[in-house]
């Protein structure tokens, strides 16, 4: 009598054990879930307000250096490709080429020193600069959070978890090497 | 995300407890060494110290403090670019917030984080580091104060700074009763019952009284050293260029100058101690741990991860630091290069113009030493007189007013025209100043050595 009710106890305090486990790892992966997609959703403000800054650029720099409308045009058109992009590889490359039309429309701008002057320009500069920062930034704490992710829904025994409440696995926000480093060409 | 902030809370519990555990037997050995049986009693006066203490600190908001370091808040138009940076290190480190943000008017470059809950968090930093780092240095400063709030750092040592406030006063009050309360000893020396057990008792209470407060005083100051290492930890991490936060930690050491506005209370939250101008000597009392090693073990990181930082840490002759769980997890993560940007444009400097003004050029040293050398000083580099570092001598950009500068090209002649001060600009681009006494026929050039003729 004693015996099983204490063999009852024993196995109701060990059911309850793994249940307070099983909610635990549910909640931790639900919690890196939800930090993954805000971390995704902050790159997304960014980039959009990437967009929003280039058409301020382009009109300024338009005002000093006339010669340069093949520059500004491959700014532009990198700025469609990237917001029409539909893949996040897609995506990821556009902002690419972005970045890189935009390097050289700054390096281009170092030989006109009217438009150095320009506060609008200078203001502008900054932004764009600080832009391409919190991209990055979010990008590598996105990242970061996609490892961490990955990694809780890979290993034992939160992976358990993981498949009954089918957790997939995520990408990584990849940048190709070559494209960010692309040199930009400058010409006097 | 980083679970060193899990192992910061753990460690933080037990120090929090050990202080308390000091707390209370304190009262209780006072109150029993006051009088017998009185044991509760000092209980209840170390509780009630205990809340008078939290009242005082967690009713200060943190706008007494930053208005009393003489800060004021900034918007987005007076600095952008400090703004940016703090922008984009709340979104590297996933804060999930964006403090606000206080400048401090003080040529001292120094920078501090406050704030217990999101709402009321800031960073404030000195007019002095904005207009010295270039953007990676400002970087890593702002992503050490970042690192300080998601590591919840200042809840923590407040919550330390109470119990250690609370101790010394219950001490001061206790040792204080005895000089002054002799009455209630006596009283208890007559009853004659136990009195020499008593008098063990109150030897006691007074070597608990006199250690207790010290031995909490060591608890608090290693753990803000500790914490101080785990935010440039985390600036490491959140950068992904150690070199960025050493570099400026090495201006903000190399500037030895205080700033006026800190004291006693602010000092452990600003990113070295604004309070040691020079000669900071590790002791046990030290809110910061020495200036110069933090940069030895940010500069010897191999990657710019936890992982990295921990192994630095160990190298430099330490034990643990970062929780296990936090190592496992942080992902191994190289270091980026260096951004081009230049460094911050400071605005106008009023004393470089008037020394300019008087035919001096003057030379900034890293160490805080503005230099004014003469223009008929003919080599390139000059040695700080204070800090000894070999310092370029920049050559003098036109004059910003009083430009009335005549004889411009390659001519070796100036025309006089007027008797009074005049300055005009040799061929090499320097400017010649000539005062209203100057008689000689000719004059020469500081920098290129041409000699110019003045008629």
């Amino acid at each position: 009598m004693s015996a099983a009710l204490i063999v009852v106890i024993v196995i109701g305090v060990i059911l309850l054990a793994v249940i307070g486990w099983f909610i635990g790892a549910y909640n931790g992966l639900v919690r890196l879930r939800n930090q993954l997609e805000n971390a995704w959703a902050q790159i997304d403000v960014q980039l959009k307000r990437r967009y929003d800054l280039i058409p301020n650029l382009v009109e300024t720099v338009k005002g000093y250096a006339k010669h340069e409308r093949e520059t500004l045009e491959k700014v532009i058109q990198a700025r469609n490709m990237a917001m029409n992009a539909k893949t996040i590889g897609e995506r990821a490359e556009a902002e690419n080429i972005l970045t890189g039309t935009l390097k050289s429309l700054f390096a281009v701008s170092e030989a006109y020193p009217d438009l150095k002057a320009n506060q609008n320009f200078l203001r502008l500069q900054e932004e764009l600069t600080s832009t391409e920062n919190k991209v990055a930034f979010s990008r590598q704490f996105y990242n970061d959070s996609v490892q961490q992710f990955n990694t809780s829904i890979q290993v034992f025994p939160t992976n358990i978890v993981a498949g009954m409440f089918s957790f997939a696995r995520r990408d990584f926000f990849e940048v190709k090497e070559e494209a960010v480093r692309e040199a930009p060409k400058v010409s006097f | 995300m980083w679970e060193q902030i899990a192992a910061n809370r753990r460690r933080s519990a037990v120090l929090i407890t050990t202080m308390a555990a000091v707390l209370l037997s304190l009262g209780y050995l006072a109150g029993e060494a006051i009088a017998p049986g009185a044991g509760l009693i000092g209980l209840t006066a170390a509780f009630i110290i205990w809340l008078i203490q939290m009242g005082l600190y967690f009713g200060a908001a943190e706008s007494v403090l930053l208005a009393g370091s003489g800060a004021h808040e900034i918007q987005k138009d007076d600095s952008p670019r400090l703004f940016n940076v703090v922008e984009e290190m709340v979104l590297a480190s996933g804060l999930g917030y964006t403090p606000r943000i206080y400048l401090i008017d003080d040529p001292a470059p120094n920078a501090f984080a406050i704030g217990r809950k999101p709402g009321s968090s800031a960073v404030a930093v000195t007019t002095g580091l904005l207009h010295r780092l270039n953007r990676d240095e400002l970087q890593g400063v702002i992503a050490h104060e970042i690192g300080h709030l998601k590591n919840q750092d200042v809840k923590f040592m407040t919550l330390a700074a109470v119990m250690l406030g609370s101790i010394v006063m219950l001490s001061e009050i206790f040792l204080r009763s005895l000089r002054f309360g002799g009455r209630s000893s006596r009283r208890s020396e007559s009853r004659g019952g136990g009195g020499q057990a008593q008098l063990i008792l109150l030897v006691i209470a007074i070597a608990f009284a006199i250690l207790g407060p010290l031995f909490a005083q060591v608890l608090y100051f290693a753990c803000s050293r500790k914490r101080e290492f785990l935010a440039d930890a985390s600036a490491a991490q959140f950068t992904r260029y150690p070199e960025g936060l050493a570099s400026a930690l090495e201006k903000i050491a190399g500037a030895s100058m205080p700033v006026t506005c800190a004291n006693k209370t602010t000092a452990p939250l600003y990113i070295v101690n604004p309070l040691a101008a020079t000669g900071q000597s590790l002791s046990l009392f030290s809110t910061h741990p020495p200036t110069e090693e933090r940069i030895r073990i940010l500069r010897s990181m191999g990657g710019s991860s936890l992982a990295d930082y921990e192994a630095a840490y160990q190298r430099a002759g330490h034990g643990g630091l970062i929780g296990r769980q936090s190592l496992q997890e942080s992902p191994a993560q190289s270091i980026r290069d260096a951004s081009t940007d230049g460094p911050v444009e400071s605005p106008p400097d009023t004393r470089a113009i008037q020394s300019r003004q008087c035919g001096y050029i003057p030379v900034h040293c890293n160490c805080g030493l503005d230099i004014s050398v003469p223009e008929t000083y003919n080599r390139d580099t000059i040695n700080c007189v204070r800090c000894g570092s070999v310092l370029t001598i920049p050559g003098t950009s036109p004059l910003p007013t009083g430009g009335e500068g005549q004889g411009e090209g390659v001519s070796l002649q100036f025309q006089r025209q007027t008797d009074g001060w005049e300055s005009f600009r040799c061929a090499c681009g320097r400017t010649i100043q000539l005062s209203p006494g100057f008689a000689a026929p000719r004059v020469r050039c500081g920098s290129c050595g041409r000699s110019i003729e003045v008629v």
